[in-house]
């Protein structure tokens, strides 16, 4: 038992010091500007490989540490550290420097000056960005109710006893499977060129900003509806056998019992509902890339005319930085973006548990 | 309660038409990938002109575009989506376990990091993170824009919040008993994690595996802007917007490309179907 320790204890020295003096060497190499490259199938730079290892050596080290009473708080961190390292790789630290650079002249790779509010004040005195935020609120609102109202009825039908109800379900669920990009380039090729042929008229419907808009809502009920309707299914199905019954032989009708029993029982699935088509449609991106690319002619808003009438504001924050390399001001859009989808799905949550509270 | 028979068939009715409607466009995919692009303009309802040959012709005209890859694009993607899948599930269940069962305050902390950091959009991170990514890239001599495991990085990153959300609610269930015992009986903490606890999370972890599985499997805009449309191990969605970019119009060949894009998830879904719905559901409720 001793000698197993003794062993343990001189396993992790070597690892720990191993680690150091590989960290040390490549901290060193960062610092001469020593650049080695070695091949082995892929280029490594060999500064890279050895703080890597080092790093990995000193986790080793540190988990063959022999101490009885601090075993627990290395697991805990050894535990801990891959998910909150990349974590804060890519969320915290990127949330913190874009806060910073949404208020400079940020150009994706470097910044020549802070400009302040300049970069905030600037996207409300532009008509495309203004008009992209007005579109935007009128898709969520719209999908809010349509997507809700289309789900629960397709749940509505597909908890009664047809034949085949499993089926239903399946493909009523098919269409949320596949990605936005592939469905969008499906449904611009239906509305040019099938619904075209069919009615036999010579405009697709993605041709004019309105009707476009109108698409993009029927593309993205008919993807998302289907996910929602499984939710609904499975708030419906916890409404208890028994209070139906009572309800049913106190001769309550089919609506009655849909109106008075079952909406106000799964109330809680409303929430989670309107919560998930809410902030998904904000976020709405692929499907208006693929679908539209967000082109359409406004004549006049704001005194001007706008080419871009069905972009969303999230391809509109992806054109500014990509297209137009206004990276400083994309961010700054994007920080807008986000303080309006905090700000609505709190005070959604709120509303929903004081109605549920209420019933 | 039976109901009339009129309106059951009433119904039967109204359930067959709207999943004609919504099995459409599928139906669609796959008729038209079967044609010619002047059969398909001239008429793209009809099967005329439809043959198995000209669809062999044109899956290999796809499958050996240059700006689609097929084979190396499904490769990044299966790859991209197995590794991570595997690394959120392993250190989302470590992160949980630990936050879980620790009841102090710097745990409670980094619990609601992780909660409130979920209501925060990707386009807010998107631009920093190339930034980020270039600068860690460069420090660390590895690079982490432009390679799969930059991407794979990114995903566990994006990811751990949601997988460690799921994965504290069910591990809060399981009784401490159970740790306790496996303590006495001289298990040490890693090895009760390991041997007791994640074998118990399974049923959650299948969960979690379908959530971020359909997230990452479909996923456009991350590897759009870190992989690039041209680059060359680019996954499936990225491969595809690349593909329709460079052949505007020619419907044969975009939607033979949708189709082979399409098939991978949909024989998933057809082999696993009750645990990809319930998996959705249990995911969006909790």
């Amino acid at each position: 038992m001793n000698e197993n320790t003794a062993g343990k204890k001189a396993l992790s020295l070597v690892l720990l010091v191993l680690g150091v003096v590989l960290l040390a060497l490549a901290l060193w190499m960062d610092f001469t500007k020593t650049y080695i490259v070695i091949d082995m199938g892929v280029k490594v730079a060999l500064r890279g490989l050895f703080l890597v290892l080092g790093a990995l050596l000193i986790l080793a080290g540190m988990y063959f540490f022999p101490t009885v009473m601090h075993h627990r708080t290395i697991i805990n961190i050894l535990f801990l550290f891959p998910l909150l390292f990349t974590f804060a790789v890519t969320v915290i630290i990127p949330m913190c420097v874009g806060i910073f650079y949404s208020f400079t002249d940020w150009n994706g790779v470097a910044y020549s000056k802070v400009v302040g509010f300049e970069n905030y004040s600037a996207m409300f005195k532009d008509p495309a960005f203004m008009w992209s935020l007005l579109i935007t609120v009128l898709f969520v609102i719209v999908n809010m109710v349509m997507v809700n109202l289309v789900a629960f009825l397709l749940a509505l039908l597909c908890t009664t006893k047809l034949k085949g109800v499993g089926f239903f379900r399946a493909a009523y669920f098919l269409p949320n499977l596949i990605g936005g990009i592939v469905l969008g380039y499906i449904w611009q090729f239906i509305f040019s060129n099938v619904l075209t042929s069919i009615m036999n008229s010579p405009h697709s419907a993605l041709a004019s900003t309105n009707t476009a808009f109108i698409a993009i809502i029927v593309v993205y009920i008919w993807q998302y509806a289907g996910y929602i309707m499984l939710i609904y299914i499975n708030g419906l199905a916890t409404v208890p056998k028994d209070v139906l019954e009572a309800a049913q032989i106190d001769g309550a009708d089919a609506m009655k019992t849909l109106f008075q029993i079952k909406i106000p029982m799964i109330a809680a699935t409303f929430t989670i509902c309107t919560f998930l088509t809410l902030t998904s449609a904000f976020k709405q991106f692929d499907v208006n890339l693929a679908l539209t690319n967000g082109v359409g002619t406004v004549r006049g808003f704001m005194g001007q005319r706008l080419s871009n009438g069905t972009q969303m504001i999230a391809l509109n924050i992806y054109n500014t930085a990509f297209a137009r390399d206004q990276f400083g001001y994309a961010q700054a859009k994007a920080i807008l973006f986000f303080i309006i989808l905090a700000c609505v799905s709190l005070v959604q949550v709120r509303i929903s548990n004081k109605r549920e509270v209420e019933m | 309660m039976k109901m009339k028979t009129s309106r059951v068939v009433i119904l039967m009715i109204i359930a067959v038409i709207l999943a004609a409607y919504i099995l459409f466009p599928f139906f669609l995919v796959v008729l038209n990938s079967f044609k010619t692009q002047s059969a398909i303009v001239s008429n793209p309802i009809s099967a005329a002109g439809a043959s198995v040959q000209q669809f062999l012709s044109n899956a290999s005209s796809v499958i050996n575009n240059k700006n689609f890859v097929f084979w190396h694009a499904f490769g990044s993607s299966a790859l991209v989506t197995i590794i991570s899948l595997f690394l959120l599930a392993v250190f989302g269940g470590m992160a949980a376990w630990v936050i879980c069962r620790n009841k102090a305050k710097w745990s409670t902390v980094i619990y609601m990091v992780f909660i409130s950091s979920m209501i925060i959009p990707f386009q807010v991170v998107m631009l920093p993170l190339i930034a980020t990514f270039r600068e860690v890239g460069k420090f660390v001599g590895l690079g982490m824009n432009g390679t799969l495991p930059g991407l794979i990085f990114a995903y566990c990153g994006f990811g751990g919040a949601m997988t460690v959300f799921i994965l504290t609610g069910f591990i809060k269930g399981i009784p401490y008993e159970l740790e306790e015992a496996a303590a006495i009986d001289g298990c040490s903490p890693e090895g009760t994690f390991f041997r007791i606890i994640f074998p118990l999370l399974k049923p959650t972890i299948v969960t979690v595996t379908i959530l971020n599985g359909m997230w990452i499997w479909n996923d456009y805009l991350l590897p759009s802007i870190l992989l690039g449309q041209n680059n060359p191990n680019k996954t499936l969605p990225v491969a595809v917007q690349a593909f329709v970019g460079s052949f505007v119009k020619s419907w044969d060949l975009i939607l033979t490309a949708a189709l082979l894009a399409m098939i991978p998830m949909i024989v998933i879904f057809l082999i696993a179907q009750k645990h990809i719905m319930d998996g959705m559901v249990q995911g969006a409720i909790k």
